[in-house]
């Protein structure tokens, strides 16, 4: 991955919109926060190939890390501290919020077919 | 061998044998027993993508399957099962199916060691959940015919909770096997051995600092 470039990213988000797409969205603290450090609340959720349709859809910040919202017909996507990101070989979208040692944080992925 | 030996191992992620495991497997294959590992996911929601990452959400999968091959070889396992749930996952499937799943694979290659998490004392949901479906499935044994199941448990409670570790190996003739093992999950832990090279104990975990005592305690059924 590299890191973001907000005219890039935000061209490739544009070729999703406005048809079925497949979205991967994730948060995570990763499954032993808890048990390194009682005292943290671990929270994450994720939702995998969620077929959506958005009309209008932006990356923005004034510098890294950024927010990315998607404007669906009745609702919306939302990300925020998205650091990098991927067009893979299969025309995938992958972009990923990367804690400064490199570990996902947050990860909001489009792709024209579902994912594996 | 004078008699029939035959270690399973069952984990829900690649590397979940790494620090605590891999040199009991390599001891076990060195003396020539058969070692089948059952690995539940891929560990395809790891947070640990290489430092600097060098995968992403999408190919983490394929590149810990490979890991998993490669550390599988250092340890000589040569039966190795990808099962194919997810990640994250487990504690959602129908505990029956898979505790069934896990009894087909015990009445086929008859083991006599078991070797999964401790139900209730090993943190993550996917550990818990294969724990109880290896229990489930051993339970549902003849007594007599109840292979021995030794587990590992690394709970902040587990040492208050079960009391000392009642099997406990010394694994340092296989260190270095067990050294590779842990590297062959390079994603997960590259991280690892920089902090064990530069000795920064706060990043290292316990099971690290006595990388060559091995522990487990055998489950005893009520």
């Amino acid at each position: 991955m590299q890191p973001i470039n907000l005219n890039e990213v935000q061209q490739h988000i544009e070729q999703f919109a406005n048809r079925d797409v497949y979205l991967h969205l994730e948060t995570t603290n990763g499954a032993y926060a808890s048990h390194f450090d009682q005292s943290f609340f671990s929270a994450g959720a994720y939702i995998r190939n969620a077929k959506i349709n958005f009309t209008r859809g932006l990356i923005t910040g004034d510098q890294a890390p950024y927010r990315a919202g998607l404007k669906l017909e009745i609702g919306w996507v939302y990300a925020e501290g998205l650091t990098h990101w991927e067009l893979t070989e299969d025309g995938q979208l992958l972009i990923a919020g990367h804690s400064p040692d490199g570990k996902l944080a947050v990860a909001l992925q489009l792709s024209p077919k579902p994912f594996e | 061998m004078s008699q029939h030996e035959h270690v399973l191992v069952v984990f829900p992620h690649p590397d979940d044998e790494a620090f605590g495991v891999s040199g009991t497997i390599s001891m076990h294959t060195g003396r020539g027993v058969p070692v089948t590992y059952v690995c539940l996911t891929l560990g395809e929601m790891g947070r640990n993508l290489g430092n600097p990452p060098f995968a992403t959400r999408e190919s983490l999968p394929k590149i810990r399957k490979k890991e998993l091959h490669n550390a599988a070889k250092v340890m000589n396992i040569n039966d190795l099962r990808c099962w194919g749930y997810r990640d994250k996952t487990v504690e959602f499937e129908d505990p029956e199916a898979l505790s069934a799943r896990i009894r087909g694979v015990i009445d086929e290659i008859n083991p006599t060691l078991i070797i999964t998490f401790y139900p209730g004392y090993s943190v993550h949901p996917d550990h818990e959940a294969t724990a109880r479906a290896v229990i489930a499935a051993v339970e549902s044994m003849p007594q007599a015919q109840r292979p021995t199941l030794n587990c590992v448990a690394f709970s902040n409670d587990c040492y208050e909770m079960l009391g000392e570790p009642d099997v406990i190996r010394d694994v340092s003739s296989v260190s270095q096997q067990k050294i590779e093992a842990i590297k062959a999950h390079r994603s997960q832990t590259e991280w690892l051995i920089a902090a064990m090279a530069e000795e920064d104990s706060k990043q290292v975990p316990d099971v690290l600092k006595r990388i060559n005592r091995e522990q487990f305690w055998t489950y005893k059924f009520e």
